[in-house]
């Protein structure tokens, strides 16, 4: 059987749509991790509100979609400093491991929220991406993969320059590496902190937004966090350029794999990777590891 | 000493208790007045460093609390208000190991102490920092974690520098380091003073480099002050001498026996 090379350049393509929408939910993931260095395993479920909090604007009270994104951007905003307000400060003294549990109840808070007030059943989003496929010289792309990778890529681009340029990536950094520190010359602490989860959460919603429009929303599409978790530790938990680049290239390999071996492999595939990085380079690919001279 | 007016920074009679179990201050005071320095020595664990975090309240973070007394920083009390906002106020805490972010470069560094500056109509200047040590202006895009222990101290003085502070808390700036580098980062730190006329707490186990740049001095023992004075008096104050500057060669026994002795006749 020869692979028409038609085929690999489509499935390429679709597989970098995904890998970008997994990587725009690990660079919310990151975010958080950079500033608090909390491992945040409610990401998944971060994504999945945000998703439904769109579905209320969009369907429910059938706003026109320019005032539905950013109305749910702002509730996604709203929605991550309570969850920082109310389950995460408390903790800021305690060891990591007790804030790690406080993120798995999380998980199951979102989906108890989500459940009550839309119940469990899957739903479709309304349609507002432009429905023409978009031609690549002769290969054919899903509109809505089309363009839900190149909004992920834009607002990555963005972050990734914002990040680097603005004074408040900086603020982040130093809260992350040492809080009496960065309380010391002067960086409002508890306010990273809210700003970090409130970015966070807005970014999150944002995917959920356009995973949703792909593939449907339901309760359980939370389990997208767990291919992101995959990303963010391939490209290092810290790192917004490391998300960016494991995102792409393991949705990439996960379509590849599923594509030409069969869906069984894309796992294994996923995984094989997770632990060669594992071995190789245990802080990810792009992560920075704790400098030991002192 | 002098007149209140005078004074940057008034601590009064405090008690500090840590997980609500330890006592570390029992009715501790001092004052450091406007543009000098003021040297707080005494032996490890005495209590040095729990004073300067019970003025920059970073005590909190450490489940430490102030439960008894009163702090004024240039007339305002101190107590209830966020780290953070003291530091932007002109309070500034070079604290204890140095403590800068080792992961940024020196001049990230910098950078993230321009948020001192916040609600304050100054601009970022780091070529201040970089006139008092010119080996950071080397080495300005280094990481800080690959200083050298000197460079290090000094990057976290540099941090105080760009927050253009009123008063400055320092912390053993002598800790770690070479004599020689010693001398030379505490002649910068009285240059600092009589240039910029920022008024200084310096904590120091190694009394005698302190009190050769400090104008008055207080020593403290197990949470409370035992000894303070002008530096000329103490530096010839015989008891001073022989247990803090160690210009005697009594042993450790002795100091204990010297202890008793005081209890006794106190
Ligand atoms: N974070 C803390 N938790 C509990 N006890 C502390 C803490 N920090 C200091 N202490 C205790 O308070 C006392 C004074 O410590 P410290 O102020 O660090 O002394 P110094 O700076 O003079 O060496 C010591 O007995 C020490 O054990
Ligand atoms: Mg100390």
């Amino acid at each position: 059987m020869a692979i028409e090379f038609i085929d690999i350049v489509e499935t390429s393509l679709a597989g970098l749509g995904t890998g970008s929408l997994m990587a725009l939910t690990g660079v919310a993931f990151v975010i958080i991790y950079k500033a608090t260095k909390v491992i945040n395993l409610a990401i998944g479920e971060m994504l999945m509100i945000g998703a439904f909090v769109f579905y209320g604007f969009s369907a429910g009270l059938a706003l026109p979609i320019w005032a539905s994104v950013p109305a749910t951007l702002v509730v996604a905003a709203l929605i991550g400093g309570v969850i920082e307000r109310t389950m995460i400060r408390p903790l800021l003294k305690d060891n990591p491991v007790s804030v790690f549990m406080v993120t798995i109840g999380l998980t199951s808070v979102l989906i108890g929220v989500v459940e009550l007030v839309w119940s469990a059943e899957p739903r479709r989003l309304p349609e507002f991406l432009p429905q023409q496929p978009v031609l690549l010289g002769d290969a054919f792309i899903p509109s809505k993969t089309a363009y839900s990778f190149l909004i992920a890529s834009a607002v990555m681009a963005v972050l990734i320059t914002v990040f680097a340029f603005w004074r408040g990536g900086i603020a982040l950094r130093a809260t992350a590496t040492d809080r009496a520190a960065a309380s010391s010359v002067g960086i409002d602490v508890p306010g990273v902190f809210s700003f970090s989860w409130m970015l966070a959460a807005t970014v999150a919603a944002l995917a959920g937004i356009l995973v949703g429009s792909v593939g449907g929303i339901s309760s359980a599409m939370g389990l997208f966090g767990l291919s992101v978790f995959v990303v963010v530790i391939v490209g290092g938990l810290d790192s917004i350029l490391g998300a960016l680049i494991a995102g792409l290239f393991i949705g990439w390999l996960e379509a590849m794999v599923g594509r030409f071996m069969g869906g069984e492999f894309k796992l294994l595939a996923t995984f094989s990777i997770l632990l060669i990085v594992l071995v190789v380079r245990p802080y990810g690919l792009f992560g920075t590891h704790e400098i030991e001279r002192l | 000493m002098a007149a209140t007016g005078d004074l940057i920074l008034e601590v009064n009679n405090i008690e500090v208790v840590y997980n609500k179990a330890i006592q570390a201050l029992r009715g501790l005071s001092l004052a450091v007045p406007k543009g000098k320095i003021v040297a707080l020595l005494g032996s490890n664990g005495a209590g040095k460093s729990t004073v300067l975090k019970a003025v920059s309240a970073l005590l909190p973070m450490e489940n430490g609390l102030v439960t008894e007394g009163r702090i004024t920083f240039d007339g305002e009390a101190v107590e209830q208000t966020a780290p953070h906002t003291l530091v932007r106020r002109g309070l500034f805490h070079v604290m204890e190991g140095r403590r800068i972010f080792a992961d940024l470069t020196v001049e990230e560094n910098l950078t993230a102490a321009t948020y001192a500056l916040t609600g304050r109509d100054i601009a970022p200047d780091f070529d201040i920092v970089y006139r008092y040590f010119p080996r950071l202006a080397e080495r300005r895009k280094s990481i800080a974690g690959y200083l050298s222990g000197g460079e290090q101290q000094m990057l976290a003085i540099g941090r105080a520098l760009v927050a253009k502070p009123r008063v400055i808390l320092l912390d053993e700036p002598s800790l770690g380091l070479a004599p020689l580098l010693v001398e030379e980062i505490f002649a910068i730190i009285a240059r600092i003073n009589a240039e910029e006329g920022v008024s200084m707490l310096l904590v120091e186990q190694n009394a005698s480099v302190a009190l050769s740049i400090a104008h008055y001095g207080y020593i403290m023992e197990t949470g409370r002050i035992v000894i303070d004075g002008p530096t000329e008096k103490l530096t010839s104050d015989r008891d001073v001498q022989e247990f803090y500057l160690g210009l005697s060669h009594k042993s450790y026994r002795d100091i204990k026996h010297y202890k008793r002795r005081k209890r006794w006749l106190s």
